[in-house]
């Protein structure tokens, strides 16, 4: 890492928030290098025209234009090349294989206008949802269907509660509109799609509490489609797990 | 030069016969009023929205508190006016039925009926947008964008039931006009220039007409599709863009075919990534010939700029799918977009190259090079253009946009590059075009006064944007205060931020002041222009350009654009014979 002073340069000037991802010092790493190599191009730029306004120069040879063209052509193409690169790395490792077989599974599910979080319980398996059984004033805001025996131990939450230092699979979900679901502190965004099973999955590191916010237009309470995500330290997640763990008459 | 006083202003005013068919350059001036109306309303919103940003509670005079949905009214109609009838109508279809003739040595379109029809039909459209907000529910507030099932379930919010279906009618509309304009335009540079324009030696301006032209006819006609598929959803019972299942509101709903909100994203960026080149490429065209008029300089590479500008156009048909990289698509779709959309950044930046490179060592100092209100706006709009365009290859790394995606920084990224950048190109066309079109030249003091005090309070409004960008927040949310929770606190941080880009908004919009003026007192003066102010080399300053009568001068070209001689002391008009060149007054 960069010393202390680097640092302070780099949180005051670009203010990214903290970063809680086991993914995210290499993200941040690859976003600051852009950051930076977009802001001296941009002064290179800028002195380059300023200098060739004021200077004077009558003629420029043939076999010249084409080097002044080409060159810095040239330059900045193997330029995005090495930074299409670098980015491609980071996306496979974040997309191109799903996640560990251990992974926590959690259903997130967005409607108009908050957040849902389902843990499958002890089965391990998430229990069937009807859409005619929808009713978030009645404390059943995904419509779990309580005929199905997997549902009984289905745990669900407005707030997302996890481990630090294991992975979890996002199994994203939308009830009504496009959502957007978008962890800053995670470097994690995804639009949760109606119609489709979107899954993604990340490594929370830092134990703390981030926002959560939906970064898709979704009508007039978008603004205030927010949650919040809990990282705990594994033993205390277990503990509020077990504390969590939902009543079913003679399940407990 | 036999006329003394340029033919502008009188001549074509009296040729406009009617309505039905009017005289192009009548039709250009109608475009262009139309978009200064948009323009203007466009503004209003967007200082209206800046305001409720950073005052929630301020209630607007004889109206009362900015509701959530009227803050997404408001978004939704700064989009589609500023998107649609400025940037698309002004640059293309204003100035382009104003000046294109004239610079290919055409006395007309190639078809003035359709022209008319096309402007007429963006009137219609107009009208029913500017209606759409005194409906029931109000206006759409999904966004220029207009994803479904927002877009195509009226359940799902106020302004989603008449509103949306006028916010369809008028971009129907608009589709359709355009196609009309577009087949006028590009029939027109193929088939009426006059002897000796070749293919390389057409202005670069009138390259950029051609391939936005060309652009809008595909994108435009699949967003036509589009909007007509979601209408079907609406109101037909099909299911294009709906799943089987959606529950909107407690409300459960079976759409019959299971079709997917995604092929909407498809169709609609399949159109919304080459609309915004075909905002911004005729002002590129515009830039490159004007710099090299007043560095008394041929183009740089300019055959390579030609090829660079059709590059562009053609790789920009195969970007859209960088507006999705985190909408649900296979990753393996993100990093196939990836290359294409940092493909396209090497013709932009071959593009910057030969600006740069135009004006380098042109010698302000020693005088050479004049430094005109029309050449500050071109530099202006280099200057926007490299700045808003150095973000587009971060947003164009998949991984990057999973954390930047619909933040603040992709706002100052477009702003930059294609509203700002955009709008200063048509301050240019102003500046640079007006003897042509008023017989008059505006106030050269109070047009720098206008360029310096709108750069500077541009990039004080739009450079902050990055950072609140970085710091996570997100585009389209109605406030940033009283939210409980993490969420909040990082919303809130912002606020000191917020303040200062809205102050600069307010300041961005006084300092268009000057030119109001500037225009108001030059159009109040005689006609004085002289034929050629600038020394300009394309077909446009040739004395009889501007005429309209049929038994004139035919016009014929002689020479490529730009020929300035190595010294920058004697330049070649277009329209001169090879043998003597001219010397500059």
């Amino acid at each position: 890492m960069p010393s202390p002073l680097a640092a302070a340069i780099t949180t005051i000037l670009w203010q990214l928030p903290m970063n809680a991802a086991a993914h995210g010092p290499a993200f941040d790493r690859h976003l600051l290098l852009n950051l930076w190599i977009a802001l001296a191009l941009l002064a290179l730029a800028h002195i380059l025209v300023l200098i060739g306004l004021i200077k004077r120069r009558t003629h420029t040879p043939p076999r010249r234009q084409a080097l002044i063209e080409f060159v810095p052509l040239a330059a900045l193409a193997l330029l995005f090349a090495f930074l299409a690169t670098r980015a491609e790395a980071l996306w496979q490792a974040a997309r191109y294989t799903g996640p560990d077989r251990a992974a926590l599974q959690v259903e997130v599910t967005g409607m108009q206008f908050a957040w849902y979080f389902r843990y499958p319980g002890a089965d391990a398996t998430f229990g069937a949802t009807k859409p005619e059984l929808v009713a978030p004033g009645e404390g059943n805001p995904l419509g779990l269907d309580p005929t199905d025996p997997h549902s009984a131990d289905d745990l669900v939450g407005s707030q997302l509660v996890l481990p630090a230092g294991r992975e979890v699979d996002l199994r994203l979900h939308a009830q009504d509109v496009i959502h957007g679901f978008s962890v800053p502190a995670m470097r994690l965004k995804q639009n949760a799609v109606p119609g489709q099973d979107i899954h993604i999955h990340f490594t929370p590191t830092v134990p703390g509490e981030y926002a959560i916010l939906c970064t898709q237009l979704c009508g007039l309470g978008h603004y205030r489609m927010t949650a919040t995500l809990r990282v705990l330290p594994e033993v205390d997640f277990e503990a509020w797990l077990t504390q969590h763990a939902p009543h079913t008459g003679d399940a407990q | 030069m036999s006329e003394p006083q340029n033919p502008g202003g009188a001549s074509f005013r009296a040729s406009a016969k009617g309505w039905g068919m009017a005289h192009h350059r009548t039709l250009g001036l109608a475009y262009l009023g139309l978009s200064t109306a948009a323009l203007l309303a466009g503004v209003t919103l967007s200082l209206l929205m800046r305001l409720h940003l950073t005052w929630p509670d301020w209630p607007l005079p004889l109206h009362g508190p900015i509701l959530p949905e009227e803050y997404l009214g408001a978004v939704t109609l700064h989009g589609t006016l500023m998107l649609f009838f400025v940037l698309t109508v002004a640059p293309l279809w204003g100035f382009g039925s104003l000046i294109l003739p004239a610079q290919i040595g055409s006395r007309r379109m190639a078809f003035p009926t359709l022209n008319a029809a096309a402007f007429w039909t963006l009137v219609a459209s107009l009208l029913i947008l500017c209606a759409s907000p005194f409906v029931a529910g109000g206006t759409a507030i999904s966004g220029w964008t207009a994803y479904p099932p927002l877009s195509a379930v009226a359940a799902t919010g106020p302004g989603q039931a008449l509103g949306m279906d006028l916010w369809l009618a008028s971009i129907g509309l608009f589709s359709l006009a355009t196609c009309m304009a577009a087949v006028n335009m590009v029939t027109t540079i193929v088939c009426l220039r006059c002897d000796g324009m070749a293919w390389h030696r057409l202005p670069l301006t009138v390259w950029g007409w051609f391939t936005a032209a060309l652009l809008s006819l595909p994108s435009f006609a699949v967003l036509l599709a589009a909007l007509v598929l979601l209408f079907c959803d609406r109101h037909l019972g099909t299911g294009f863009f709906l799943p089987a299942t959606l529950v909107v509101n407690g409300i459960v709903t079976h759409s019959p075919a299971d079709g997917s909100p995604l092929l909407w994203l498809h169709l609609f960026w399949f159109f919304g990534h080459p609309e915004v080149y075909i905002a911004i490429l005729p002002g590129m065209g515009l830039v490159s010939m004007v710099l090299a008029n007043f560095a008394r300089r041929r183009v740089f590479a300019y055959r390579l700029m030609i090829a660079v500008m059709v590059l562009i156009g053609g790789i920009g048909i195969l970007v859209w799918g960088h507006h999705m990289f985190v909408a649900g698509l296979s990753p393996f779709a993100g990093s196939a977009f990836a290359i294409s959309t940092m493909a396209i950044a090497i013709p932009a930046s071959a593009e910057v190259l030969s600006w740069i490179a135009t004006v380098c060592g042109s010698g302000v100092i020693a005088g050479k090079a004049r430094l005109t209100t029309p050449m500050l706006f071109a530099l202006g709009f280099v200057s926007l253009f490299i700045t808003g365009g150095l973000t587009g290859p971060i947003l164009a790394q998949p991984i990057l946009d999973q954390y930047l995606h619909n933040t603040f920084f992709v706002v100052a990224h477009f702003h930059l590059i294609m509203a700002m950048a955009g709008v200063f190109g048509l301050y240019l066309a102003t500046y640079y075009w007006f003897p042509l079109i008023a017989g008059r030249m505006l106030n050269e003091r109070l047009g720098k006064i206008h360029f310096w005090l709108t750069i500077f309070f541009a990039y004080s409004t739009f450079l902050p944007m990055h950072i609140t960008g970085l710091a996570g927040e997100p585009r389209h949310y109605a406030q940033f205060t009283g939210i409980a929770g993490p969420a909040g606190e990082l919303l809130a941080a912002t606020m000191p931020l917020q303040r200062h880009i809205t102050l600069s908004a307010i300041f961005l919009a006084l300092a268009q002041v000057p030119f109001m003026i500037n225009l108001w007192r030059t159009l109040r003066s005689p006609a004085t222009s002289a034929p050629n102010p600038w020394d300009a080399t394309t077909m446009e300053w040739a004395p009889n350009a501007f005429s309209d009568e049929p038994s004139g001068p035919e016009l014929n070209t002689h020479a490529g654009p730009c020929e300035y001689s190595l010294d920058g002391e004697t330049f070649h008009p277009q329209w001169q014979p090879v043998t003597q060149p001219n010397q500059p007054e």
